[in-house]
This record gives C-alpha cells, sequence and structure tokens, in this order.
C-alpha cells in the first residue's frame, strides 16, 4: 500500500510540472503544429482537487515534448517500482504469480494516460475504474489481504480486457484515501486564523464583475462567433472570479465572464495507438534499440515524413484524370479556332446567364430607388452613392451581355463565311438564335422609365455637386475678398503682395445635355425598345464533311491529328508516380482518359503535377503542365466534382498543311490584318481528392498536417470559385471578396485569411517592391553616416583611400580623432573653394585664368580615367618572362659573337632599371654632361664662358673655358626630389620642373691694386649670354638626352658680337642667317634609372568606322615592327577622349588677316609672321599637364580658345595656315631634340623642302646640321598617311618624294582608298580683335611684379632704379617686337652707349610667350642679373608687351645693371 | 607629422629556420625576404628587406633546408590598415646552375603577441605556354614578379598563372605596445606578460 502512495506521489508533481513548463510553450508549440504535420497529443489529466489548489483542468501536451518528460519519469517510477516491489515482495511470498516489472509499469502509465482510441468514453471508463480502485483501495486497507478476492467481479464489470497484472496490483500495495478537506472546513479554518484569504465559492453578481453603468453585452446573442469556453465547473469558476476581484484585476469580458480563450482539445486524438499487450506481436515485429543518428541537413531539407510507424499513415491521394480539351492546338485548322472561340463565347454567355447579374443588379436598382424615395420622404438631402455604384455596375453588365451577345453572333458569321469559303466543315457546331418577341408598348414604356429614372437621379447627382461647388466658391469668393481688403489697407506700407485670384463661380450643370447623355448610353448598352430578346443556343449535330471531300491540305491535316495521341503522366513531389495511357487525338480535340490513380503515399504532399505529353510515332514531347493544388483533407473521393485546369504552352509549331499552328500570327481576315498568336492551350478536366479506405474511413492525414495555411483557409469558403484560382495570390481581390462575402472576423476558421487581410492593408507590412542586397548592412553600421562624416581622421583616410591629390601619400594617419587637426584638409579645401573663384593674381588675365581652370577640369577627368586605367594589369606588368628568342634574334646573338672587340669604341650600356616604389629623397640625381658649344658671342678681347645649370633652386656650375667655342666636358650631379616624397611613375611624371642650361661669361674687373703686397682685387661678374631649357618631363619620358641644341640667345647682347660663321657663303641667306646662334651640346640622365610611365592601355571610343580603325592599328603595328625607333601615328585622341582619325586635322584655315596684311608683297615675310604667331601662343606640354596618360589633340579652334597645347596643336595649327596660304604643307610626326617625340611641319617651297619648327618658329632647310627634327616617322596630310620606310630617318639623308611607293608607304592605297573623311577642324577661325588697352594694362602690371621681385631677391642690397634708362629701353623693345629680334643689335647699342656715357651697362631683352606671370619670373631669374653685388649699380627695367589677334601676346623684357665706371 | 600621433609600436622578432621537404633536386636554396606595410606603418629599427645565406640539405634531416635566421624588425603605425606583411621569395639554382626562382609567398604578421609558427603556402608563375616552359628551362630564365611585393597584395594578381611550390615555415615572436591605450586589444586575455622567446621558421618545398 505504501509503495502506490509513493508512486501517486511522484506522478504528481511530476506531470503538474510538466503542465505548468508546457503552459508557458502553449503558443509556441501551437504554432508548430499548424507548421508542421506532426502529430499532437492531447492528453486530459485529472488533477485531485484535495489541494484546493486551482490547477488547470486541461492541459495539452506537445507529443515531443511530454514524450521527453515521460522517459526520465518512466525510469524513476520504474525504478521506484522495482523498489518498492523488492520490498513487498517478502511480505507476499504467497503470491503465485511472477510479475515482470515492464507490466507493471504499463499499469502505471495506463492508469494516468488516456487510451487516445477511445477517446472520452474511454477515459470516462477510466476514471470510473480509477474510482473504483480507490474505493478498493480502502476496502484493502480494512481487509487487508482478502481484497484479492473481492477483485474477480470487477473485472468482469470491466467486461473488456483488463489487463492481468492490474487485477492483482493491489495485492501488495497499500492504498490509503487521499485527505481531503471540505472547502466549508477550509473557510472555516480561515476564519479561525484570519491570515488567509479564501474565496467564497458563491456565485459573483454580473454587476460587480463589470464596471460601473455597464449591461453586459452577450457577443453570441448578436450573431457573432465565440469559441467554445473549456468546461470549467461552476464552483471553480466562482472561486476564480472571487479571487479575481479581489486582486481587483480586469479579467472580465464584456459579457461578465472571465476571458478564456477557445477550448484547445482537438476532437480527437491524434497519439499514436499502443499495441496492446495481448496481441501477439509478431516477432519480426520485434523493436530493435537504435541509437538516434541527427543530422541537421537532413532534417532542414527532407520534407516532414509522415510517422511511417503510425497505422493511420496509410495516405491515400486518388487522382481522377477525366480527360483534356484543347482550346487551341496546332493542329487546329482555321475553322477549328473560330469554333474554339465561338464555344468559350458561349460558354460564357450561358455562365452568365446562369449568374444573371444584370437581372440581379437590376432589382437591387429598384430596390435601392424605392428605398431612397422612402428615406427622402422622411429625411431628405441623402447621399445617392450606393443607387449610383449599382447603376454604374449593372450599366457595365448590360454592356457586357450586349457585346458578348454581339461577338456570338459574329464569330458564328465567320465561322459560316469560312465553311462557304473553304467548301468543307470541320467543326459541328451549329448557332440557333432563338428570338423572343416582347410585348412593344409595355417594353417601351420600362425602357422610358429607366431612362427618366437615370436622368433624375443625374440630375439630383449634378445638382448636389452644383450646390457643393458653389459653397465652396463663396467660401473662396470671402476669402479673397478679405484678402482684398487686407491688401488695400496695406498698400501703402509696402509693395503690392500676390493675393490669392479671384475664384470662379461653378457653371450651372446643363440638365439638357443629361438626358441626351443617358440616351444615347441607352442604345449603346441596351436592348432597343420592341426588339425581340435574341437567345443564342449552339448545338454540336453539324456534320463534318468526308475526309474524301477535302482539299489535300486538309486531308493531310486530318492525317496529322489521326497519328497524334496524347497521356498524361502525375508526378507527386516532383517525382513520376504513374500516367495514363496514350489515347489517340479526336478530330474534335477532346482526349477522354477517364482513370483513376490511387496514389498511397508517405511523404508529405507538397505538389501534384500532371504533365500532358503529346506523342507522335515514337517520338513524344511535353506540351504543357499543370499543377494540381493538394486537396484540403475534407476533400473526398466521391464529393467532388471534377475541376478544369487550363493549360498553355509556348511551343512554337507551323505546319505546311491547314493546322494553323501555334505561336504563329494567324489573320482571318483577307488582307491580312489583325494578326493573332495563338498558343497552345487546352483545359485538363481532372479532380484530386483523398481515398476512403475500407470501412469508410478517409484516408487523408488530420487537417493540422496540411501544409500552407492560406490554403486551408481558403478553401472551405467558395473563395475560389469566387475569384478564381490565380487570383488567390491578389491580395486585393481576396480583400474584395472578404469584404463582400461579409466573412466573420471572429470565426477561427477564417483567421488565417483575416490576418492575411490584415497585412496587406495595414500600409506598413506590404511587401516593399524592391530587393534589397545587403538587408543586413544596418547591422554592420557600427556609427550613423553622420558621424562618420564628422570624423576628421576617417575622412582622412578616405580621402587617401580615393587618392586626392593631397593625401595620395600620405603618411601615418594620426591614431586618434583629436590629434587630426583642421590645418589638414585646409589646402584640399582650399582647392575646392577655389575651383570657383578665379584667382586674377596668378594669371593677370581673366580669359587665360579661365582656360587654366578648363584645362585643370580636363586634367583631373584624364588622370581619374588614367588612375582607373592603372588597375588594369597585364601579365607584362606582373611577371618578367623571357620572350621566345626567334631564329633572327639568335643569329644576331651569335654574329655578335664573332664581333671583333672595340674597346676604344666604349657603347653606353642600359642601365638597371629602377622601380620608383622604394626610392626616397637623395637617391635620384640627375646627372648632366656638359660638353662643349658652338659659336657663343664674343665679348673682346678675351671671353671666360662657363655654363650654370640650376635645377629645384640648386645651382652648380662648371669651370671656365676660353673662346666663343670653349669645351668643358664636365659632369654635374644634381639633386632631385620629387614632390611630397611620392616617387610613384604619375608624381614623377607631372614633375613641372625644368633644368636651365645657362651660358655665362666671367667678367673680371680690377677694383684696385694692393701695392704693398703687390696683389690686384678683382670682382667678377658674370654676363647671362644664352640658356637652353630642358623640362624634367622629357628627361624623364626619354631617359636620356644627347644632342646638340640651339641656345636661346637674346636678341641683344650689350658689349657682344657675333663671330660670322665663314665660308659656304653660297648658300641661301635665309638658311644661313638661321644656322647662326650658339649651340650646346649637353648629355643629360637621370641616375639610377627610372622606369618610365608607361602610356595607356585604355581603348578609347571612338566614331570611327571600325574597318578604319582595324586598318590603322594594323598599318601602326606593321610600323612598330619594321622600324621600332620612327613614330607613326595613325589615330589620335581628341578633348573629348574620342579616338579620331588623324588626317581630319588637316585642312587648309585662314591665318588671321591683320598678319597677311602687314606683309602685303612679302610673303616670305608674311610666312614668317605666321609661324611666329603659332609660336607666340604658350607651349604646355600635355605629357606634363595630362601625367603621361595620353596625348590629346585639340582642334585649332580649341587651340586657339585655350591659347595652350603642345607641339601638336601648334604643327597643326601652322599647317593648316601655311594650306591656306597656298603652300603645299605636311605634318611631320617624328622625333626631334629636346622634346622627343613631337611633331613639325615640312613646307615645298621653291623646290626645296623646310622644315619648320612650330614652337618656336624657326624654320630649318632639309640640309641644315643644326635642325632639332632627328627622325622623321611619318607624313600627314588631308589625304594620306604615309610612313618613312627608307633606310634613314634622319631629314638630311632622305627623300620627301611621297610619291615613291618604295619610300613612302601610304596608309590609303588603291586596296583601301581613302573613305572620305570629314576634317574635324571648323571652316573659318574667328580671330578677336586686337585688345591694345588690356596690353598696356598687363605691360604695367608684370613690370611692377619684376620690380618687386627683383627687389625681394637681393634682401641685403638697395635696389635703385635708373629711370632715364628705362624710358630709353622701353622706346626700344616695340622696335625689336617688329623686327622679330633680328638686325639691331648694333644700333641700339650704340644708340644706348650714346645716352649713357660713362656707365657700364649690362643687360638683354628677354622674349617670351605669355601664359603666365610664373615662367616670366623664372626668365628673369635665372639670367642672375640681379646678383651683381656692386655697391653703385643701377638696374632698368623695361617690359612690352605685343597684342596679336586673339589675344596672344608675345611678352619682352629687358632687365639692365648699370655700373658707373 | 608622426610626433603629432602617438604611435602604435609593435615589435617583430623573427628567427628563421628552413625546412625543404622531398625534392633531392632542390638544394642551396637562400631566401629574400620584405615587408609589405601600408602608408601609416613605419619601420623604426631593423631591416626592411634582405637575403638569408645558401643552404644546403643537412645529412640527418635529409629532406629539409634549414635557415635559422633571424630577422627583427620593428614597426610603428597609427592605424591597423595597411599591417605588415612579410613577403618570402626563395632562390636557388637549377641543373645548369642559373639561379632561378622557387617560390613566392607571404604572410600577415600575427597580432597576437606571443609566439607564432606561419607556414606559408609557396608558388611560382607559370611560363604563358608549353613551348616557353621549355626555353625558360632551357635558358634558365624562369618566369618571376617583377617585384616580389605583388604577392602581397590581391591587385593584378588574376592575369598571372602559378604553380605550387612548397612551404617555408616561419616562426614569429611578437611584442607590441601601446595597442591598448589606441584602443586595440589584439593580446591573449592576459597580455600583461607579452614573454618574448626564440623561435625559426622553416620551409617545406612540395611540387
Amino acid at each position: 500500500g505504501e509503495s502506490l502512495q509513493q508512486e501517486e506521489a511522484l506522478l504528481e508533481p511530476a506531470s503538474r510540472l510538466q503542465s505548468l513548463r508546457d503552459r508557458d510553450t502553449v503558443t509556441r508549440f501551437d504554432r508548430e503544429v499548424s507548421i508542421y504535420p506532426s502529430l499532437s497529443v492531447i492528453v486530459p489529466l485529472r488533477v485531485q482537487p484535495s489541494s484546493g489548489r486551482l490547477t488547470p483542468s486541461v492541459l495539452q501536451v506537445d507529443p515531443d515534448r511530454a514524450g521527453r518528460h515521460d522517459v526520465p519519469l518512466d525510469l524513476s517510477t520504474r525504478v521506484k517500482f522495482r523498489e518498492a516491489a523488492r520490498r513487498v515482495r517478502p511480505k507476499k511470498q504467497t503470491n503465485s504469480f511472477m510479475y515482470k516489472s515492464f507490466e507493471a509499469y504499463n499499469f502505471f502509465t495506463f492508469n494516468f494516460e488516456p487510451d487516445p482510441q477511445d477517446g472520452s468514453e474511454r477515459s470516462s471508463r477510466k476514471r470510473k475504474k480509477l474510482k473504483k480502485a480507490a474505493t478498493e483501495e480502502d476496502r484493502d486497507r480494512e481487509g487487508g489481504n482478502e481484497a484479492r478476492d473481492e477483485e474477480a467481479p470487477l473485472v468482469r464489470d470491466e467486461e473488456e480486457d483488463l489487463f492481468v497484472i492490474e487485477q492483482s496490483s493491489q495485492d501488495f500495495l497499500e492504498v490509503r484515501k487521499a485527505e481531503y478537506v471540505g472547502y466549508r472546513k477550509l473557510i472555516q479554518r480561515e476564519r479561525e486564523s484570519e491570515l488567509f484569504f479564501t474565496p467564497s465559492f458563491r456565485t459573483v453578481p454580473t454587476s460587480i464583475k463589470l464596471p460601473e453603468n455597464m449591461k453586459p453585452r452577450y457577443l453570441e446573442d448578436e450573431g457573432l462567433y465565440v469559441g467554445e469556453r473549456p468546461p470549467v465547473s461552476l464552483t471553480n469558476e466562482n472561486i476564480l472570479e472571487n479571487r479575481i476581484l479581489k486582486m481587483e484585476e480586469k479579467w472580465f469580458g464584456d459579457d461578465g465572464r472571465i476571458m478564456a480563450l477557445p477550448d484547445p482539445i482537438k476532437e480527437s486524438s491524434t497519439r499514436p495507438p499502443l499495441f496492446h499487450m495481448e496481441e501477439d506481436l509478431d516477432p519480426a515485429l520485434q523493436t530493435v534499440y537504435r541509437k538516434v543518428r541527427y543530422t541537421p541537413t537532413a532534417t532542414l531539407r527532407s520534407p516532414p515524413v509522415f510517422r511511417s510507424a503510425d497505422p493511420e499513415g496509410d495516405y491515400q491521394l486518388d487522382v481522377d484524370v477525366s480527360g483534356l480539351i484543347f482550346s487551341h492546338h496546332p493542329l487546329f485548322s482555321r475553322e477549328h479556332v473560330l469554333g474554339a472561340r465561338l464555344a468559350q463565347l458561349y460558354d460564357q454567355y450561358l455562365t452568365r446567364q446562369h449568374n444573371n447579374l444584370t437581372g440581379h443588379l437590376t432589382d437591387k436598382l429598384n430596390g435601392l430607388r424605392s428605398a431612397l424615395r422612402n428615406m427622402l420622404e422622411i429625411h431628405g438631402g441623402q447621399s445617392l452613392t450606393q443607387a449610383i455604384n449599382t447603376r454604374q455596375l449593372r450599366d457595365s453588365e448590360q454592356e457586357k451581355d450586349r457585346t458578348l451577345l454581339k461577338n456570338i453572333v459574329k464569330v458564328w458569321k465567320e465561322i459560316k463565311a469560312l465553311r462557304e469559303f473553304q467548301k468543307f466543315t470541320n467543326t459541328p457546331y451549329k448557332l440557333y438564335l432563338r428570338r423572343e418577341t416582347v410585348d412593344q408598348a409595355s417594353d417601351e414604356q420600362e425602357y422610358e422609365d429607366e431612362i427618366f429614372a437615370e436622368v433624375v437621379e443625374l440630375e439630383a447627382e449634378s445638382e448636389e455637386d452644383y450646390q457643393r461647388k458653389l459653397a465652396e466658391y463663396k467660401k473662396q469668393l470671402e476669402e479673397w475678398k478679405l484678402s482684398r481688403r487686407k491688401q488695400e489697407l496695406s498698400e501703402s506700407e509696402g509693395p503690392l503682395e500676390e493675393g490669392p485670384p479671384k475664384p470662379e463661380p461653378p457653371e450651372k450643370p446643363d440638365f439638357d445635355s443629361i438626358e441626351q447623355r443617358v440616351r444615347e448610353k441607352a442604345s449603346r448598352i441596351r436592348r432597343k425598345p420592341g426588339e425581340s430578346i435574341l437567345i443564342p443556343e449552339l448545338s454540336a449535330s453539324g456534320n463534318i464533311t468526308a475526309s474524301e471531300l477535302c482539299p489535300k491540305a486538309e486531308i493531310a491535316r486530318r492525317e496529322d491529328v489521326a497519328r497524334r495521341s496524347l497521356f498524361i503522366k502525375i508526378l507527386y513531389n516532383d517525382k513520376e508516380v504513374s500516367r495514363t495511357d496514350s489515347r489517340s487525338l479526336n478530330t474534335d480535340f477532346r482526349v477522354h482518359f477517364g482513370q483513376i490513380f490511387n496514389l498511397k503515399i508517405v511523404n508529405c504532399p507538397q505538389s501534384i503535377n500532371l504533365q500532358v505529353f503529346e506523342e507522335i510515332g515514337s517520338s513524344c514531347s511535353l506540351l504543357a503542365q499543370v499543377f494540381v493544388p493538394v486537396p484540403e483533407p475534407s476533400v473526398l473521393t466521391g464529393g467532388v466534382p471534377l475541376e478544369e485546369f487550363e493549360f498553355s504552352s509556348n511551343q512554337r509549331v507551323m505546319f505546311d498543311h491547314e493546322g494553323v499552328g501555334s505561336d504563329v500570327p494567324l489573320s482571318f481576315e483577307a488582307d491580312g490584318s489583325n494578326k493573332q498568336t495563338l498558343l497552345t492551350s487546352g483545359k485538363l478536366s481532372c479532380c484530386v481528392s483523398w481515398g476512403i479506405g475500407e470501412d469508410d474511413v478517409p484516408l487523408a492525414p488530420p487537417v493540422s498536417q496540411q501544409p500552407g495555411g492560406m490554403h486551408s483557409g481558403l478553401g472551405r469558403l467558395d473563395a475560389v470559385s469566387y475569384i478564381g484560382a490565380s487570383g488567390l495570390y491578389d491580395m486585393k481581390k481576396i480583400g474584395e471578396w472578404a469584404t463582400q462575402s461579409r466573412l466573420d472576423p471572429n470565426d477561427p476558421k477564417n483567421s488565417s485569411i483575416m490576418q492575411l487581410l490584415k497585412v496587406a492593408s495595414s500600409g506598413e507590412v506590404t511587401a516593399p517592391e524592391y530587393f534589397r542586397l545587403e538587408q543586413l548592412q544596418e547591422e554592420f553600421n557600427f556609427v550613423t553616416d553622420e558621424e562618420l562624416e564628422r570624423s576628421r581622421r576617417f575622412r582622412l583616410l578616405r580621402l587617401r583611400n580615393q587618392e586626392v591629390a593631397e593625401f595620395r601619400n600620405y603618411k601615418c594617419v594620426p591614431a586618434l580623432e583629436r590629434e587630426v587637426t583642421d590645418k589638414v584638409f585646409q589646402d584640399y579645401e582650399k582647392r575646392l573653394k577655389e575651383g570657383e573663384i578665379i584667382d586674377t593674381k596668378e594669371h593677370l588675365d581673366s580669359h587665360r585664368a579661365l582656360v587654366a581652370k578648363y584645362l585643370q577640369k580636363i586634367q583631373e577627368s584624364v588622370i581619374n580615367r588614367f588612375l582607373l586605367a592603372k588597375h588594369h594589369y597585364l601579365l607584362s606588368d606582373l611577371v618578367v618572362e623571357e620572350e621566345i628568342p626567334s631564329i633572327g634574334i639568335l643569329g644576331l646573338n651569335l654574329f655578335k659573337l664573332a664581333e671583333p672587340k672595340r674597346p676604344l669604341k666604349p657603347q653606353r650600356k642600359e642601365r638597371k632599371k629602377v622601380t620608383a616604389q622604394n626610392l626616397s629623397d637623395g637617391d635620384i640625381k640627375l646627372l648632366i654632361n656638359i660638353i662643349r658649344a658652338y659659336d657663343i658671342p664674343v665679348r673682346r678681347p678675351q671671353m671666360r664662358p662657363f655654363v650654370e645649370v640650376s635645377f629645384q633652386r640648386t645651382v652648380l656650375q662648371t669651370t671656365t673655358a676660353d673662346g666663343p667655342n670653349p669645351c668643358w666636358n664636365e659632369e654635374l650631379q644634381l639633386p632631385f626630389s620629387a614632390p611630397n616624397g611620392d616617387y610613384s611613375t604619375a608624381s614623377l611624371q607631372s614633375v613641372k620642373d625644368e633644368v636651365f642650361i645657362n651660358i655665362f661669361d666671367e667678367v673680371v674687373y680690377e677694383t684696385g691694386t694692393d701695392k704693398d703686397r703687390g696683389t690686384t682685387h678683382t670682382r667678377a661678374e658674370k654676363h647671362w649670354l644664352g640658356s637652353v631649357k630642358i623640362p624634367f618631363s622629357t628627361i624623364y619620358s626619354q631617359s636620356r638626352i644627347d644632342g646638340t641644341f640651339k641656345v636661346n640667345t637674346p636678341a641683344v647682347l650689350l658689349g657682344y658680337s657675333k663671330e660670322r660663321s665663314h665660308g659656304n657663303s653660297g648658300g641661301y641667306d635665309i638658311l644661313r642667317s638661321l644656322s647662326e646662334g650658339a649651340f650646346i651640346t649637353v648629355f643629360i640622365t637621370i641616375e639610377p634609372q627610372l622606369v618610365p610611365g608607361e602610356s595607356i592601355r585604355e581603348k578609347f571610343d571612338s566614331q570611327e568606322d571600325e574597318r578604319l580603325l582595324q586598318a590603322s592599328e594594323r598599318f601602326e603595328r606593321d610600323a612598330a615592327q619594321g622600324y621600332p625607333d620612327r613614330p607613326c601615328i595613325t589615330t589620335v585622341i581628341d578633348l573629348n577622349g574620342k579616338t579620331v582619325f588623324i588626317t581630319r586635322y588637316i585642312r587648309p584655315l585662314n591665318p588671321p588677316q591683320e598678319l597677311l596684311d602687314a606683309y602685303p608683297n612679302n610673303p616670305q615675310e608674311a610666312t614668317g609672321l605666321v609661324a611666329r604667331f603659332v609660336s607666340l601662343i604658350p607651349s604646355l606640354p600635355d605629357r606634363v599637364s595630362f601625367s603621361g596618360a595620353c596625348d590629346l589633340w585639340s582642334t585649332c579652334d580649341q587651340f586657339l580658345t585655350l591659347l595652350a597645347g603642345d607641339e601638336e596643336e601648334h604643327a597643326v595649327l601652322l599647317c593648316n595656315f601655311f594650306l591656306s596660304m597656298g603652300k603645299k604643307a605636311w605634318l611631320i610626326i617624328g622625333t626631334a631634340i629636346p622634346e622627343g617625340p613631337t611633331a613639325y611641319v615640312l613646307t615645298f617651297e621653291q623646290s626645296r623642302y623646310l622644315i619648320w619648327n612650330p614652337s618656336s618658329g624657326q624654320y630649318y632647310g632639309q640640309y641644315d646640321t643644326f635642325c632639332p627634327l632627328q627622325t622623321v616617322g611619318c607624313l600627314v596630310n588631308a589625304d594620306n598617311v604615309w610612313f618613312n620606310v627608307q633606310e634613314y630617318a634622319s631629314p638630311m639623308r632622305m627623300s620627301f618624294d611621297t610619291t615613291k611607293a618604295k619610300l613612302w608607304k601610304p596608309f590609303f592605297s588603291r586596296s583601301f582608298s581613302h573613305p572620305g573623311l570629314s576634317s574635324v577642324q571648323p571652316e573659318e577661325l574667328v580671330y578677336r580683335r586686337v585688345d591694345k588697352a588690356a596690353a598696356t594694362e598687363l605691360q604695367d602690371r608684370i613690370e611692377k611684379i619684376l620690380k618687386e621681385k627683383i627687389m625681394e631677391w637681393r634682401p641685403r642690397h638697395p635696389t635703385r632704379w635708373n629711370r632715364y634708362c628705362t624710358t630709353t629701353l622701353k622706346q626700344f623693345l616695340p622696335k625689336l617686337e617688329l623686327s622679330g629680334g633680328r638686325d639691331m643689335a648694333e644700333g641700339h647699342r650704340h644708340e644706348l652707349q650714346s645716352l649713357l656715357g660713362d656707365n657700364r651697362i649690362s643687360g638683354f631683352p628677354l622674349h617670351l610667350p605669355f601664359s603666365e606671370i610664373r615662367p616670366i619670373i623664372e626668365a628673369v631669374y635665372s639670367t642672375g642679373v640681379h646678383n651683381i653685388q656692386a655697391s653703385n649699380v643701377e638696374f632698368a627695367l623695361a617690359v612690352y608687351v605685343h597684342p596679336y589677334p586673339n589675344n596672344v601676346l608675345s611678352v619682352w623684357v629687358y632687365l639692365a645693371s648699370l655700373v658707373r665706371s | 607629422m608622426l610626433n603629432l600621433c602617438s604611435v602604435t609600436r609593435k615589435t617583430v622578432v623573427d628567427v628563421l629556420c628552413g625546412v625543404v621537404f622531398q625534392f633531392p633536386e632542390y638544394d642551396n636554396l637562400y631566401c629574400k625576404y620584405c615587408f609589405v606595410y601600408g602608408h601609416d606603418w613605419a619601420p623604426t629599427s631593423g631591416l626592411e628587406e634582405g637575403i638569408t645565406q645558401i643552404t644546403c640539405k643537412g645529412s640527418q634531416s635529409s629532406h629539409k633546408l634549414i635557415w635559422n635566421f633571424p630577422l627583427e624588425t620593428t614597426f610603428k603605425s597609427t592605424n591597423p590598415s595597411g599591417w605588415p606583411q612579410l613577403v618570402v621569395s626563395v632562390y636557388g639554382p637549377d641543373v645548369f646552375g642559373n639561379d632561378i626562382v622557387r617560390g613566392y609567398g607571404a604572410t600577415h604578421i600575427p597580432f597576437t603577441p606571443g609566439q607564432h609558427t606561419r607556414t606559408i603556402p609557396m608558388f611560382v608563375p607559370e611560363p604563358t605556354w608549353r613551348l616557353q616552359k621549355f626555353t625558360s628551362w632551357l635558358l634558365g630564365r624562369r618566369p618571376e614578379y617583377t617585384d616580389p611585393k605583388v604577392v602581397a597584395q590581391g591587385e593584378g594578381r588574376e592575369v598571372t598563372r602559378v604553380r605550387s611550390q612548397g612551404f617555408v615555415t616561419v616562426s614569429f615572436h611578437i611584442m607590441t605596445k601601446d595597442m591598448k591605450k589606441l584602443g586595440y586589444d589584439t593580446g591573449p586575455s592576459s597580455p600583461r606578460n607579452t614573454q618574448s622567446a626564440t623561435s625559426g621558421w622553416s620551409t617545406e618545398e612540395q611540387p
């Protein structure tokens, strides 16, 4: 007896605990249940009310959880039981039964778990049993061992098979009555103690439970659905209510009852049945324990499987495939198409007729009208909207009816016409139109009434509208008047404010037109009064013409039809489970299958798919797929009508016979218009339902197992038939249907759809119309964007990453925000700001400032493009690989081995190139080897010239040499430092520094003699003789510069004379005079050798013909292969970044008229002047400005607007001028020193060739030794490009006769003729007039700036200006300009000397094209005139700016120093 | 600029020891190393790049080439971005005695203080085509990277084709300073005792 008590005590708290645990998970697993079709077990547990504690009487237990809890429970109980048994057994030795522990266990579990199959009945029986057991226990206690004997009738009572053990369990169990304290007793006890509150069990009056002055409201009486409340005993409820009242909590509903959720008990138990003990277990079914293998992926992926152990799991789906009808088939003849259409229309007609919407609506309208009339009588002035809506609906329905009827008749007529035309019939359709005569008078009366009613309504409506508008108008008018008055008042004070416009009064409705409109509409959509009603009737009773009588094409079609057969595959969960027999296609395109497939299923149904296959001979093809929804569990075989599923396929089929095909445009009109494209389509009639077992048991899974909540929510209601299957996914339609069908929102059956609608209607939850790729982005935003923006440190990092020029190589970004000062950004922000402001200080000229800005913009865009392109790598950028040696190279190498060694003729070796990456300041040196100079101006009696090289403000000089042809042969090393210490290629390419090579003459004056010591004091002065400047970028790109350069000497050198070159007086005067001038031979290189920046590889887009581009690519490739050192250009890039063929740039263009007018009689002078004009346009090497990215060619007008460009632009402009002046001119693409690859101009005059340097305006004869042009790559004119294929490339040793194909390879030849490329140049150039005033102003400003600068450069000495000398010089400068800087020296010197008498004067005029002030300052500085240390020195500075058309300016600076001797 | 910012210090103490496996014909290898680091990093002591001695296979550990070459470098930085990487390239003579590259490899220097061992897989660029493979073998001029530093970055690597070749084992001893002060906690749970000890790097080469 003791042990059972123990057992109970153990079980009860455990189950209670379990219940508590489950309670909090109820909602969660509820949802789980609905999602996963797992079996849930509902276990009613009985709780002993002995303690008076309130426990939920009904508990829901998750099967899994319950099972999990059970296991330890079972174990513990089992152990307990064993212990008990062990204790008991010695007492009961007489017991003849051998009790197995599991049997006992079964007994205990059975006591507390209901039998699921028999449901409540069983449980109640069990309760009874328990009660009986309890009584027995009582007895047992009293009667001791005798109790066993009394058990027999009890078992018999049960009549069902009780377990054997049950009969004897009491033998060893001591059972005691549970101690029960009555409620009254409890209260009594409580009263005694006064400590506890024990709620009363009396019924609480409703009035207390509800808020004051509120009547109880019974929702159920109002027709609302109220769920079934869980059964709770009245006493308990009362106690609960009392307690809640005491606790003052809101737990009462409107009806004054405790709020309760619907009863969660399922109708049927879903617990898997247990095997009955007495059934002999098949030995094969012995359970074997296996450890659970848990594979998370498998459980995720595989669909939920019905419990295989579940005997109910043998579900059956019946798929009834009855047949299919084609609404279009490729083998349809035209008549079939029409027939199908007719049938379709007729079907539509029938359904419409069946629904009789028009009739309904008419009735409704009439009803509404009468109701309205009543209402008007009572209230007057009510809204008409519902009537209007109904009327509009009715009208549209009527219109549809009428058009449908019309269409039916039309199609039938077409069929008839077609049958007549083709002289045979294919379809059995026949249409009869039955006439129903109507009573003319009454009909007319009705018609008129209808119209009248409508007119009245419309009138009322428009009247109402008018009234509303009028009221509004009046309101507005009032406002307007008010504002007017205000305005009038305020007129004196200020300007007139714009008041609201005067409102327009609304128009009165036009009642006459209303009736007209109504009549028009009626005649359109309604049957005319008196017209008989037409009722179409379609029958398929017609005869089909026999095949023999048909034409050949039709016979072919029919044969084709006969050959075809169809079958349907049934795919369950995408696996083929069955297929129908193959049935041949009938002439009426209907196939009857009539097969039912019973699918025994284990897996949860996810998709049922029917595939329609067409068989022709042995080959079969998939026509279409039909997805059939998985039926509701309530859909059982026998009770479901066949459904028709539409299908279609977009396969293109064409025939050569009568069949119209599919996806082929088809026209019924004679002229082939109004084409239609028909696709194979049809209807498959089938039905899928759950099977019924032998004993009428539905073989369907329980409701909860059904996946897809939406379908189950809708399926029971007739939503599908209302909005169609496709509409199920259209929220709007569902919503419409839900409102119209007045769904009960409180019915739990509708909960899923109501929730869906709620989600759909509330705007927030609507699915966005965009797809977000990084929906998790926000998770990773650790600060807001604003904060990120504000962070200076982050900004710095970002700018550096963007490779913004100021920050490109910024080192060591501070670690903390506060350490980043705003100073860092100052430059950058200034630059950003100044993008808009023109700095006149820098530029002196607004136009040039604009140009500079424009250039900067181009430069930026090109640099950006370049930076992008830099990230595209080729294999050769990354990997050094030996090329496969060709036989030629091998042979050459062999030949070299045999070559005799010539130690006395050393050759410059290629040095190893250094990548710029691991360089730092001081690593790079510029090596300048000054070799010798020729023909420098001579000073008598003896001159001591030396060379001074300045670069980046480092100045080095050679020793002095003697005579006019000095030889120094000295090497100077100048350090080089890159801007910001950035030695990357891009940065080096943009270095704008220039190397100045100045030739000076050292003049030694004796200042006095110290007689005591016998020494003389001397003072050395240096006089500037001339200079050569070479930009660093040229050195960098060419890696070495080796040659003889013309020294840029001033036009006048006071105190110096030119030694005339002797000999060859037979030459032309001009030529000889040109070869005059000083020359210097230098060799310049960079140590270590840097890798020059590679040219950009990016392919620019082009508007040129693809063929031309290919040809030019081929031409250039061939040229590069044959003569790698000769530049060849056929395509260039214009300012827009587009590839343009080079000949488009050449076109005769007019030079400024002023220049031509200057020397009307001397064409040679005019030519010189034009060349000078071109050379005065400042040169801007675009290799510098565009950082070596690419060479951009601007057209002449762009060039003249920008007033800056490199050699190519100069050359093109000069060439075009020459062409317009009637000369034969070509563009030479070649290399020159010091420019490197460049463009010159070649002219043919007086039977000799002249080579023009466009950037200096100089010209050279073909045989001029000092011509800077070294190699000639190709010649270009407007028609063609010729590539130099001669042996030599230097102009002296070659012929310029382009007609000789042996010497010049033309681009356009007979095989590829000139396609007539139009020019990119403008037709005519327009020049701006000479602006003298601006020039004068500029002149003054330059003078002022230069004077300031010179004083600045002499900080320790006073700088005095000799005004007299300055004016003299000033007068002299215009003359120099006029003469082009020639032949003035002698006269001028004499003039000056006579003027200034005993002053020792040294100085010279400088001539520059004007671009910016900076180059002028640099040039003045490099002459070193200011360096004179003598105390009594005076300076003279004169500036002259000569304007040329189009704002081209020539600047002369005359700087002289005077020392009084 | 540098004095403005407080500086993350980071000491790298490396001892190299190399092991080459399974290559009887690869012998007499030496190793060039260099560090690649971002803008904010600056070496304060030690060499940025260097070269090890040539090592031959030992008699006992037959297939290993051991350099045991210590390199010691200290970096400072203000920013963890551009954390230094060690780039290693191994060279050795081929059958004709030409010095050719045997492998490139790179690894980030470990973040956490303490002792670390890294095994760097090595690779060499492949010739573009077969014939070139043959001629490069014949002439002893295998394809090489223009700059070994490219193996430390991803940009442009897509145009190359490489073959893997052996491993180099490097052992690091890392010390950091003031990282926490700047808000970077890279250390192990108790970074108080950052111990510095000896270490080694080793190379293994495999085809």
